[in-house]
C-alpha cells in the first residue's frame, strides 16, 4: 500500500469507477447544450451587430438632428422625434391605467380572495389573456375605443388618437402586471403577515403597511418590464391608427394632443422598414437603436434593481 | 384605563374595531375586487367585440368566398381559409424548428450543467432576448436571415419568404420555451436526482433519464405555449413574410405568404382604402376571433400540463 502513491490511487479509482473511458457521449451532449445556447446569444450578438451598422451612417451624420426631426417624406429629413413623443406618451398611460390597475388586482387575489372555483377561473383567465397576440388587443380597441368611443377619443379624427393608442396597450400591459405582481406578493412569507395581525391590524392595513412594502422591489422590477414590453409594441397600434406615413403637429394643447394623430417610434420602424432604398432602410436601423436603445436600458435597470433587491426569506 | 374598562366584559364587538375603520375595509376590499374583475371584463368584451362583428360578416358573405383556390384576396372577396391556415403552419413549424433545439438546450444546460456563476451571467442575456421588440426582428429577418440564411441554403430568390418570418419568430419564441421549461425542470427535486447519481448514473444520463422525463409536462407546456406565441406573432410576419393586401394559394415556405396575423395586419395598414369593400375589411375580425380562438385554446391546454408538474411536486 504504501509503496503506491496517492496521486496513483486516486486516479485509479477514478478510472475503476468511470469504467475506464472518458464519457465522450455525456461530453458530446453538454458542449451540443452548451451550443444551443450560445447560438441563441449570437443571434442576440448578430442583430445588434447588423442594425448598428445599418445605422451608422445616419447615426453618425446626423445624431441630434435624427431625434429631433419629424417624420417626413424625404429619407435625409425624417427623425424620430414624433415617435418618441407619442411612444412616451401612450407608455403614461399604461403607467396611470394598467399599473394600479393591475397591482390591485393582484392585492385582491392573492391577499383577499379565498381559494375557490370562481377564483381558480379569474387566475386561470388571467394567465390566458397574457398569451393572448397582441393583435387581438388592437381589434378589442379598434371596437371598443376607435367606434364605440369615437366621440370621447377623439371626433375629427374617427378615434385614432393618443387616447384609443394607450388605453389599447394599458389594456394590453395589465394581465402581465397582475402576473408579476402576484408572484412578487406571494414571495412575501406569512410570518410577515401573521405578525401584524397579531398586533390588530385590519387585513387593508397588513397589506399596505406590511405586505405591499416588502413585495415593493419585485412590484417595481415587474412594473418597468410592462412598460418597456408596451413600449415595443407595434402589431395593435397598427388596428388604433398609429399614423404610418406623415404627421403634422401644430401647436396643440395636451388635451388636444392627446385627442389628437399620433405615431410611435415602433410605428416608424415598421413603416420605413416597408420602404425602398437603402437610405430608408438605414434610417429604419437607426430608429431601431433608438429603440433598442431605450427597451435595452429600462430593462438593464430592472435586472440589477433586481438583483440588489431580491430577498430570500 | 383598567379601572373603567376592568369591569365591562370583552365580547366580539369590542375586538371588531370602530364603524369607521370597518367602513374602510369593506371599501378598500370592493375596489381591489372591481380590479380583479376588470381582467374578466376584458375577456368578455374580447369575444362580445369579435363575435358580433365577426358574426355579421359570416351572415354577409358566401360560405363559397372562405374556400377557393385562387387564394386570399380580401378585396376581391375572395377569402381563402387555407391559405392563411397553411402560411400559419408554416410559421409555426420553422418558429418551433429553430425554438424547440434552442429553447430547450438552454433550459437544460441552465438548469442541470452551468454552475452558479455561469448561470447568473447567461439567464440575463436570455431574458434580454425576449425583451427584443417583434419589429426589430422583422428587419433582422428581412436583412439578414432571408438573404443570409434562407437564400443561400434553399433555392430561392424572394425578397420575402415564410421560411425567413418562420426563422424570426422562432429566435423570439426561445426565451420564453427557456423559461417555461427551465421553471419546469427546477421544480424536480433533488432527492430524485441524487438517487440516480447514488447507482452510478452519469451527469447526461440523469438529465435525459431522470430529470427531462420527470420534468415533461412543464417541457410540453413550454412547447405549446410556443406554439400559442408563433400563431400570434404579428410584426415578423408583416415585415418578413410579404404579407400584402393578398396571396395566393401557396404550399411553397420558400415563397412569399400570407398569415392570420399578416392578413389582419395588412388589412389594419390599407384601412382607408378598403373603405368601400365593406366585407374585406369586416373578415378581420372573422380572422381576429379564429386567431383568439386557437391562442386562447392552447394555453388552457399548456396550463394543465404546468399544473401537473407543480401538483407532483
Amino acid at each position: 500500500m504504501s509503496s503506491v502513491s496517492t496521486a496513483g490511487t486516486q486516479s485509479t479509482v477514478r478510472l475503476g469507477l468511470q469504467g475506464r473511458r472518458a464519457d465522450v457521449r455525456g461530453r458530446m451532449f453538454q458542449a451540443t447544450l452548451l451550443l444551443m445556447l450560445l447560438l441563441s446569444v449570437a443571434v442576440l450578438v448578430a442583430l445588434l451587430v447588423r442594425v448598428v451598422s445599418d445605422a451608422w451612417p445616419v447615426l453618425s451624420e446626423r445624431s441630434l438632428d435624427f431625434l429631433r426631426s419629424n417624420t417626413s417624406s424625404i429619407d435625409s429629413r425624417a427623425g424620430v422625434r414624433q415617435g418618441l413623443l407619442g411612444s412616451f406618451i401612450l407608455i403614461g398611460f399604461v403607467a396611470v391605467v394598467a399599473l394600479p390597475l393591475g397591482v390591485a388586482a393582484a392585492i385582491y387575489i392573492e391577499e383577499y380572495a379565498a381559494d375557490t372555483r370562481l377564483n381558480r377561473l379569474l387566475i386561470t383567465n388571467i394567465r390566458n389573456l397574457a398569451g393572448v397576440p397582441s393583435i387581438v388587443y388592437g381589434i378589442l380597441g379598434l371596437v371598443v375605443f376607435v367606434k364605440i368611443m369615437r366621440g370621447i377619443t377623439g371626433p375629427e379624427i374617427f378615434g385614432r388618437s393618443h387616447v384609443s393608442g394607450g388605453l389599447t396597450l394599458a389594456i394590453l400591459a395589465m394581465p402581465f402586471v397582475v402576473i408579476v405582481a402576484m408572484e412578487a406578493l406571494r414571495a412575501v412569507p406569512n410570518s410577515i403577515r401573521e405578525a401584524a395581525y397579531g398586533v390588530g391590524a385590519t387585513r387593508w392595513e397588513v397589506v399596505r403597511s406590511h405586505v405591499v412594502p416588502y413585495a415593493a422591489p419585485g412590484i417595481f422590477t415587474g412594473a418597468i418590464l410592462s412598460l418597456a414590453r408596451a413600449f415595443g409594441e407595434t402589431a395593435p397600434l397598427l388596428l388604433v391608427g398609429a399614423t404610418t406615413g406623415f404627421l403634422s403637429t401644430g401647436n396643440a394643447s395636451f388635451l388636444e394632443t392627446l385627442r389628437g394623430p399620433y405615431t410611435s417610434l415602433p410605428t416608424l420602424v415598421f413603416a420605413w422598414t416597408r420602404l425602398p432604398g437603402e437610405e430608408w432602410q438605414a434610417n429604419a436601423a437607426a430608429a431601431i437603436v433608438v429603440l433598442l436603445v431605450a427597451i435595452l436600458v429600462v430593462n438593464a435597470v430592472a435586472i440589477v434593481l433586481r438583483n440588489r433587491y431580491e430577498r430570500t426569506w | 384605563m383598567a379601572t373603567t374598562t376592568g369591569t365591562r366584559a370583552l365580547t366580539l364587538d369590542t375586538l371588531r374595531g370602530s364603524a369607521r375603520r370597518r367602513r374602510k375595509e369593506r371599501l378598500v376590499r370592493s375596489l381591489l375586487l372591481l380590479s380583479a374583475g376588470l381582467t374578466a371584463a376584458i375577456s368578455v368584451a374580447i369575444v362580445l367585440a369579435l363575435a358580433s362583428e365577426a358574426i355579421r360578416f359570416f351572415t354577409n358573405i358566401d360560405v363559397a368566398w372562405l374556400w377557393t383556390d385562387r387564394g386570399w384576396f380580401p378585396r376581391r372577396n375572395l377569402f381563402d381559409l387555407l391559405t392563411i391556415f397553411v402560411g400559419t403552419l408554416y410559421i409555426v413549424a420553422f418558429a418551433m424548428l429553430v425554438a424547440t433545439p434552442l429553447g430547450l438546450g438552454a433550459a437544460i444546460y441552465l438548469s442541470e450543467y452551468a454552475r452558479p456563476r455561469t448561470r447568473r451571467l447567461l439567464k440575463p442575456v436570455v431574458e434580454v432576448l425576449a425583451s427584443i421588440p417583434s419589429v426589430a426582428m422583422g428587419f433582422f429577418a428581412l436583412t439578414v436571415i432571408n438573404p443570409g440564411i434562407v437564400q443561400t441554403l434553399f433555392d430561392t430568390t424572394s425578397t420575402f419568404t415564410l421560411a425567413a418570418a418562420g426563422i424570426g419568430v422562432g429566435i423570439l419564441t426561445v426565451p420564453l420555451v427557456a423559461s417555461v421549461a427551465e421553471d419546469a425542470m427546477h421544480a424536480v427535486p433533488r432527492d430524485l436526482r441524487e438517487a440516480a447519481y447514488g447507482i452510478g448514473a452519469k451527469r447526461s444520463t440523469v438529465t435525459r433519464k431522470v430529470v427531462v422525463p420527470a420534468a415533461i409536462s412543464g417541457v410540453v407546456a413550454a412547447l405549446i405555449l410556443g406554439i400559442s406565441r408563433a400563431i400570434g406573432e404579428t410584426m415578423v410576419v408583416a415585415l418578413a413574410a410579404g404579407a400584402t393586401g393578398g396571396s395566393p394559394r401557396n404550399f411553397d415556405p420558400f415563397a412569399p405568404g400570407q398569415t392570420m396575423t399578416g392578413a389582419i395586419s395588412s388589412l389594419a395598414i390599407g384601412s382607408d382604402q378598403v373603405r368601400g369593400a365593406d366585407q374585406a375589411f369586416n373578415s378581420l375580425y372573422f380572422v381576429g376571433i379564429m386567431l383568439f380562438l386557437f391562442t386562447f385554446g392552447l394555453n388552457v391546454v399548456s396550463q394543465r400540463y404546468v399544473r401537473k408538474v407543480r401538483r407532483r411536486y
